[in-house]
């Protein structure tokens, strides 16, 4: 299948990126053509993060290209990164609210910043939009007055609240009970298809996301090991996927962040 | 001798680092200035941080004010009486508060109440990611958290010293004439004599802006400057109350220096 470079509203190539010494990522290559909703999954520490904030422009590539909607994000003057980035919703892992507003102003924020919408109708889009993740109710608290869950819902209408053409959610089922999860996973869905958008997703809720996702890469090590859509991830026989899709503890991700065995750690026979 | 090597090792990593820093806050607050006209076009954010740093620190200032003025009353009351110039503590009061009490205490106050307060924000923010969040919505940070901060400190820090001299004066009177019983009409009318208002009331409302610039940057830029960890953000504010002391002091002798050469 041939697919023109215009179809793909976010395109990396041969990505690579380190915090200083450590690398990261050693050369992605991964597309979102318009309209899918992609899902990146990995074991935690792989980067995933990363490189979420690669494709909304925070941080570089030390190698490769990050083109989005046709633009390398490397060339980009800062009034046109800003501008770009109007038109990205990006769920933070943590949700990042403001601890200074309440979850209406909170939800507001980007319409107020970026529109000169008058008060009525900001105040019907931030309902529309708290109605959408089940939280209208809690217009009036505080974040600190949120569970982890509740905020991360609200962050999600914040993030959506601008009607993005790029949405990237940071595990968006993170603190979620069941319910919540299913719901959510198929407002992404449908708010993806209703605005025209693509969405990114990272995630280790395989067997959610392999319902709602049209796409799915598999990170490990900095590279991509695996991708398909979902029916070839059910179906394949990779080791990795395997590992993943029936969450062994061997296989070729490794559980731990690398160091010396623990015997040796303990018996304090390092650097000795 | 590897000792020694470790040592100009340190003091030239030291150096570096100190240097790195220096320049990197020199390009912030050019930053600072250049996102300001942002932030007065929407001068509500301005003013609730004025609102944040001046009234919040109100209390702490008009009393301090008031204990040093009465301790000055005392003191001074207790020195001139010696060479029988009692009538002259309006003076004294008046001069040391407008010249240098007034400025730089009301600095040191306000670096301790609203400094620190403004670091622990945006080091907060920082941590929890909020900066990240409202930079990936297209708001610039310095434009719509730093500068509304950074000029409500500077706006607010002139007006609370002013207050605090005011009632710095008024403890002095407090103790001087009502209790001592120094003249009323010799002190107020002598400190009117005396105190110069382009000399002594404006060098002192110089010095206030320039404090007041100081702590405000020192503050904002510790904040945002900050390693994003609760530890990273408690050694921050240490460092803007510690800094500001410092560049209160040294920025004092220096504006001193140059504004009071005894011409008088
Ligand atoms: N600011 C930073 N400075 C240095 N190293 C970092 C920084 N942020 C992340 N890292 C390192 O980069 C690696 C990837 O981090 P990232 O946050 O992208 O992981 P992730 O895949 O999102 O993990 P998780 O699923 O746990 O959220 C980690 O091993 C981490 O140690
Ligand atoms: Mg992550």
């Amino acid at each position: 299948m041939t697919v023109a470079r215009q179809d793909f509203l976010v395109d990396l190539r041969a990505v690579r990126f380190a915090y200083g010494e450590r690398e990261i990522l050693r050369g992605i290559d991964l597309s979102v053509r318009r309209g899918q909703v992609v899902a990146i999954m990995g074991g935690s520490g792989c980067g995933k993060t990363t490189l979420l904030r690669l494709i909304g422009g925070q941080l570089r590539a030390s190698a490769g290209q990050v083109v989005v909607d046709g633009a390398d994000l490397a060339g980009l003057s800062r009034a046109a990164l800003y501008g770009l980035r109007r038109r990205m919703g990006m769920l933070f892992q943590f949700g990042a609210l403001f601890t200074d507003m309440s979850v209406f102003d909170n939800v507001a924020f980007p319409l107020r910043e970026h529109t000169d919408l008058p008060p009525e109708l900001v105040r019907a889009l931030v309902l529309m939009k708290l109605n959408a993740v089940g939280l209208r109710g809690a217009e009036a608290l505080s974040p600190a007055e949120l569970s982890g869950g509740m905020a991360r819902r609200v962050a999600l209408a914040r993030a959506i609240a601008l009607d993005p053409m790029l949405i990237m959610y940071d595990e968006p089922f993170a603190g979620l009970d069941p319910i919540s999860l299913g719901v959510i996973g198929q407002l992404i869905r449908r708010l993806n298809d209703a605005l025209g958008a693509s969405s990114i997703m990272v995630t280790h809720d395989i067997h959610e996301s392999l319902e709602i996702v049209d796409y799915v890469y598999f990170v490990s090590d900095g590279r991509i090991v695996a991708r398909g859509t979902p029916d070839e991830i059910r179906a394949s026989d990779d080791p990795f996927v395997h590992q993943f899709v029936h969450a062994e503890a061997d296989g070729p991700v490794p559980f731990h962040y690398p160091a010396p065995s623990l015997a040796a750690s303990l018996l304090g026979e390092v650097g000795a | 001798m590897s000792g020694v090597i470790g040592f100009l090792r340190r003091v030239g990593s030291r150096t570096v680092d100190m240097v790195w820093r220096l320049g990197f806050a020199t390009r912030f607050f050019g930053l600072v200035l250049l996102y300001s006209g942002q932030s007065f076009r929407r001068l509500h954010l301005t003013i609730r941080e004025i609102y944040f740093a001046g009234v919040l620190s109100l209390l702490i200032i008009l009393v301090s004010g008031l204990f040093v003025g009465m301790v000055l009353g005392l003191q001074g009351y207790e020195t001139l009486q010696r060479f029988g110039s009692s009538d002259a503590l309006g003076v004294l009061v008046a001069l040391s508060l407008t010249r240098e009490l007034g400025p730089v205490v009301a600095g040191l106050l306000f670096a301790s109440r609203a400094g620190s307060a403004i670091t622990a924000e945006i080091g907060l923010m920082k941590v929890t990611e909020q900066l990240k969040a409202m930079d990936m919505m297209a708001v610039s940070p310095i434009a719509r958290v730093v500068a509304p901060r950074f000029w409500g400190g500077v706006v607010s820090m002139p007006l609370l010293a002013a207050l605090f001299t005011a009632m710095g004066i008024l403890g002095g009177w407090l103790i001087g004439v009502v209790f001592i019983g120094v003249d009323d009409g010799a002190f107020w009318s002598q400190m009117q004599a005396a105190v110069d208002f382009r000399y002594d009331v404006m060098n002192g409302v110089i010095k206030s802006i320039v404090f007041g610039v100081a702590v405000s940057l020192i503050a904002v830029f510790e904040g945002y400057d900050c390693t994003p960890t609760a530890e990273g953000v408690s050694r921050a504010i240490t460092r803007t109350v510690v800094s500001s002391a410092l560049a209160i002091l040294a920025l004092d002798f220096v504006l001193t220096s140059f504004m009071f050469r005894g011409q008088s």
